[in-house]
């Protein structure tokens, strides 16, 4: 059983005069998470992926298709008390303490007195805001909000985190623990589904990705399949005594060449003309230093596919 | 349920911490300033004037409180999206709904409580005789009280705070003056004034029927049917309006 299945999606907001045209802002969208998995999400601004996120939580239903959570229709209240989540740029009761606001949304989960006892530091400690427990959200820095947030999203130690661009706002610092947290996550079995443009932090953690532009899915799967997929592979040749752009043959097969004294820089998009090139370099009189497979990375893969203008 | 009374106590705190009981201060000054000014009257003619002074000023900081924090308890939550985390839990919209509501109920239920109190320590001390029919009366504005609070909430489920507000007063206006409205409906010769005039006062509640300040400030009870009546109509209302708000909520995307 999958945690998360969306079975071909579609919004179209219906607009508020007879005058406008309605909006698609999601066309047949369908993806799965699989359970105990980091799933990133990765989408420029505008993609979609808060209104992916919000039908996924019931918060708005879809004008076709349909979503199952942890194997449940996504309507179904009791499925809600095993599924966390931090929305994008949150702003929660700030007359609340830290302590309140997590025994708040601890009781909305259904914990009792007890658990909350033992559970709201333990929980703190984790976000690192032991200190600030007893202080009012309205006195917490962003960061700390985002953390806070984090931990409203864990209170009830749910199977399914649902994590909107949960690294916004945050120093570096702040990234690594909120990823570290992440991390713990997965060690425990429970299932991340999380949002964000920053491709670096879903290249270091992220089991499988799922790349939204436009409404439309263009991509899901494991980071290396995804780039073996659609890569280019560009080789990139190094040598030393030759002047690659007096060489006709290598100023036209590569696609930049870089010279720095005697040493050549060299990037060819493919391996079709790198024997041509080699060859040409030894007739020159150059020497060889280095010939490298250069595979494409997951960023280059999303800027070509959200450039491409779905 | 626990979701219900967690929302309603949240609400409850939200109200309290944002200062909203600080009218019960306002509300002690009046009537110690009518008291000391009026202290100069007949004996008979102070205290019906203390209790005009009294229920009228428990009626309207009531009301005040229901129209004007009851419209933002719902869209403050839509505006600052803290819904989300809320709904993404195990709570369905109508437990929401009913928990917002019961929260400021309480706190309303709670401030008219204390101001009649303080209402009638004011008669105590003042050395006049406490009716009955004061309790039938607050009995009543505390029933105005629930229907406006859902009048609120119903109007604040689908429109901004602004038209929220503008709706609930224009109906609690409308409300008082329905005996007109069948007047001019009965009166009109026009047949487009006179579908008008019916339909408000078949539509608009009737907020009179719950309005016995005047006889009661004189010491003049209403009958227990009466009572019983008015009370049963004014919940039935409350009653359709958070229906109504209800399956509003239910259908709507955040």
């Amino acid at each position: 059983m999958d945690a998360i299945v969306i079975d071909h999606i579609t919004k179209t907001h219906r607009p508020t005069w007879p005058w406008q045209e309605p909006a698609t802002v999601l066309r047949d969208v369908s993806m799965s998470v699989g359970q105990g998995e980091i799933f990133g999400f990765l989408g420029p601004n505008g993609a979609g992926k808060t209104t992916t996120m919000k039908i996924v939580l019931g918060l708005m239903r879809p004008s076709s298709g349909s979503v199952e959570l942890l194997g449940r229709p996504v309507h179904d209240v009791e499925v809600h008390k095993k599924v966390g989540y931090l929305p994008e740029s949150p702003y929660f009761y700030d007359y609340l303490t830290a302590e309140e606001f997590l025994g708040f949304y601890g009781r909305l989960g259904g914990l009792s007195q007890a658990v909350l006892h033992q559970r709201i530091p333990a929980l703190l400690e984790r976000v690192g805001l032991t200190d600030a427990r007893g202080r009012p959200l309205r006195k917490f820095s962003k960061g700390m909000l985002q953390r806070i947030g984090l931990a409203q999203a864990l209170i009830h130690d749910p199977e399914l985190v649902i994590l909107d661009e949960p690294m916004s706002g945050l120093d570096p610092l702040g990234r690594k623990d909120v990823r570290d947290i992440i991390l713990s996550l997965r060690d425990q079995g429970k299932t991340v589904f999380f949002s964000t443009h920053i491709i670096s932090d879903v290249e270091m953690i992220c089991d499988r990705v799922g790349i939204l532009a436009k409404g439309k899915m263009l991509a899901v799967g494991r980071i290396e399949d995804i780039v073996s997929r659609h890569a280019t592979q560009s080789v990139e040749v190094v040598c030393e005594g030759v002047l690659g752009n007096s060489i006709p043959l290598i100023k036209d097969a590569a696609i930049r060449v870089l010279q720095r004294g005697s040493r050549c820089w060299m990037s060819l998009p493919g391996q079709q003309k790198l024997e041509d090139v080699l060859a040409a370099i030894r007739q020159a009189g150059g020497r060889l230093v280095s010939v490298i497979p250069h595979k494409g990375t997951l960023e280059e893969i999303f800027l070509e596919q959200t450039n491409q203008g779905v | 349920m626990q979701s219900l009374l967690v929302v309603a106590q949240n609400t409850f705190r939200e109200t309290v911490r944002d200062k909203i009981l600080y009218n019960l201060v306002f509300f002690a000054l009046l009537l110690i300033g009518a008291s000391v000014l009026l202290g100069t009257l007949t004996i008979g003619e102070q205290a019906r004037i203390i209790n005009d002074v009294g229920l009228a000023a428990i009626n309207l900081v009531g009301v005040i409180i229901a129209i004007f924090v009851g419209i933002g308890l719902v869209t403050k939550e839509i505006d600052r999206r803290t819904i989300y985390t809320i709904l993404a839990r195990p709570i369905t919209r109508t437990q929401f709904v009913l928990g917002k509501y019961c929260g400021l109920v309480f706190i309303g239920g709670l401030n008219i409580a204390i101001m009649f109190a303080m209402f009638l320590s004011t008669i105590w001390l003042s050395g006049n005789v406490v009716s009955g029919s004061l309790f039938q009366a607050v009995e009543l504005m505390l029933v105005e009280v629930l229907l406006v609070t859902a009048l609120a909430m119903f109007f604040s489920t689908f429109s901004s705070p602004t038209l929220s507000a503008i709706m609930t007063l224009g109906f609690y206006v409308i409300g008082h003056l329905t005996g007109d409205l069948k007047g001019i409906a009965e009166k009109t010769k026009h047949p487009v004034t006179e579908s008008i005039m019916t339909a408000l006062y078949y539509t608009c509640p009737n907020l009179e029927w719950l309005n016995i300040k005047g006889q009661a400030a004189s010491g003049v009870p209403v009958s227990v049917e009466y009572q019983v009546a008015a009370t049963a109509y004014g919940l039935l209302y409350a009653g359709l309006l958070l229906f109504g708000a209800c399956r509003i909520f239910e259908r709507r995307d955040f």
